[in-house]
């Protein structure tokens, strides 16, 4: 298992425009830790994991995977494309909507990164692939398409994809939020396992269950800040900020019956 | 009276007349592939003067008839010092046509692929070129199938009109045959008995191909 990454955002600030989706967010992820990121919608928290990855581009700030800077190599002026490749390697990222290859299978989804990113042989990229879907549970699907697998497999599946590719940081946008509930326990079940080995995890979710449970760290977002960042029990069952009251307690409302 | 031997001897000449007809119009999809290719990747790329002329080409060539950009194209030639055949004028005129709807057709693929399909690829390291060959051409290729075969059988009923600059395919055989025969009726429906054949065996392979790429 390849060492775990840390994360560092400081003034981190973006635009639409003229609207502002992030203001100057300040956030400290430590490795081998997993970190929740919980707000109402449009509050920035995808928008917040993706310049992790620089797949959205921030304007001012800094986002620094184990100490160096991401996107940029001065301030306004933009990192190439060769090394930004680089640094992307080693974070994976897991998305609400699974984006698998359609055009194919299981294992040419996971290999596909190891052949093409890491140039690793085919033979060697098909075990590995293997390997990766046999760890999400899903040795027996490595020939099925996408297209024949429920959300559930779909999704671990793309964790497979990201894991295969022995990443140092994992990104996950609401991975359990397009399954069905009965679907979501096993992504979450997987996504325990990976917190268990030590994984540095920064987790978008509406899960406040996996967020109690897992997480070292949950922060709460709003119109584009980041409230507070603290430990699951604080921001999840003593806020003091109002806004994360009134936030739990409409999550409360909707899930109780 | 609706006579049948006409009628079948007509199949005879119009067949052979039937190899320009699918010259032009296969020559014309693959010369609108290649072109419109290219204009599609110019439309989608990151320069404004680029992307400008593709929306230009597209539109002209969208909306001149294909009967005066053949008659300006063969006639325009001689002008400028270029003697062509008419054969090869009537291929690169069908084949630029062709080349703003195929151009269309790969764009509106692309862009109905999800956003995230390509955003996986990025996230994972891939470079620009491996994101294009490996994740979103064989999709849009895929997508694009029923409406390039689509746009076969438009050419070939289009070619028809390259008979407005003398070369002997279908249309223009069936009315060569038509005047010695005095028979028009008989051979005008072979003619297009020709054409139907033609246009069923292309949809035939449509199906096929797209069964065949469907997952
Ligand atoms: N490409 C874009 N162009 C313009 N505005 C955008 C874009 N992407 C996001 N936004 C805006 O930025 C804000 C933050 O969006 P973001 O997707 O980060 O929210 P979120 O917290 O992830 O919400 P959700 O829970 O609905 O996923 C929203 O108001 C959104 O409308
Ligand atoms: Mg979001």
């Amino acid at each position: 298992m390849p060492a775990a990454s840390s994360v560092e955002m400081r003034k981190v600030n973006k635009y639409y425009d003229k609207f502002q989706a992030l203001k100057d967010i300040d956030l400290s992820i430590p490795p081998g830790k997993v970190t929740c990121l919980i707000g109402p919608s449009g509050s920035g928290k995808s928008t917040l994991l993706r310049c992790i990855n620089f797949l959205e581009e921030y304007d001012s700030g800094e986002v620094r995977i184990d100490g160096q800077l991401i996107g940029y190599d001065a301030p306004n002026k933009k990192m190439s494309g060769r090394r930004l490749r680089e640094m992307r390697r080693s974070i994976g990222m897991v998305f609400q909507q699974f984006n698998l290859w359609p055009h194919m299978t299981a294992r040419e989804n996971v290999a596909e990164g190891l052949i093409r990113v890491r140039r690793i042989s085919k033979a060697d990229a098909d075990r590995r692939a293997s390997e990766a879907l046999a760890k999400v549970g899903l040795a027996d699907k490595s020939a099925s398409h996408p297209s024949r697998l429920s959300g559930g497999q779909q999704q671990r599946v793309a964790i497979a994809r990201a894991i295969a590719m022995e990443p140092r940081l994992m990104l996950f946008d609401e991975p359990t939020s397009a399954l069905d509930p009965e679907l979501v326990g096993e992504v979450l079940s997987v996504m325990r396992t990976l917190a268990g080995e030590g994984m540095t995890m920064v987790v978008v979710t509406h899960e406040m269950g996996f967020a109690a449970h897992v997480a070292d760290q949950v922060g709460f977002m709003e119109k584009g800040e980041l409230v507070s960042v603290d430990s699951p029990d604080r921001i999840l069952h003593h806020p003091e900020d109002p806004r994360i009251q009134s936030f739990l307690r409409t999550y409360h409302e909707r899930n109780s019956f | 009276m609706f006579s049948l031997a006409v009628f079948f001897q007509s199949f005879g000449p119009l067949f052979w007349a039937a190899r320009y007809t699918l010259l032009i119009s296969v020559l014309g999809i693959g010369l609108g592939i290649v072109i419109g290719t290219l204009i599609c990747a110019a439309r989608l790329s990151p320069y404004p003067p680029l992307r400008r002329f593709a929306a230009i080409w597209v539109s002209f060539l969208r909306g001149v008839p294909l009967l005066v950009q053949l008659l300006v194209f063969y006639y325009a030639l001689p002008v400028i010092g270029l003697d062509v055949p008419a054969m090869v004028a009537a291929v690169v005129t069908v084949g630029i046509c062709a080349s703003a709807y195929i151009s269309e057709i790969w764009r509106g693929a692309i862009a109905a692929l999800p956003k995230g399909q390509a955003e996986a690829a990025v996230a994972i390291g891939m470079t620009p070129v491996d994101v294009w060959t490996r994740v979103i051409l064989p999709q849009a290729v895929t997508l694009s199938l029923p409406a390039l075969i689509n746009e076969l059988i438009l050419l070939v009923k289009a070619s028809s009109l390259v008979s407005v600059v003398g070369i002997l395919e279908i249309t223009r055989a069936s009315q060569a045959q038509a005047a010695t025969t005095f028979r028009p009726l008989e051979v005008y429906i072979a003619a297009a008995c020709i054409y139907l054949l033609i246009n069923l065996c292309l949809a035939a392979l449509g199906r096929y191909l797209e069964h065949r790429t469907a997952v």
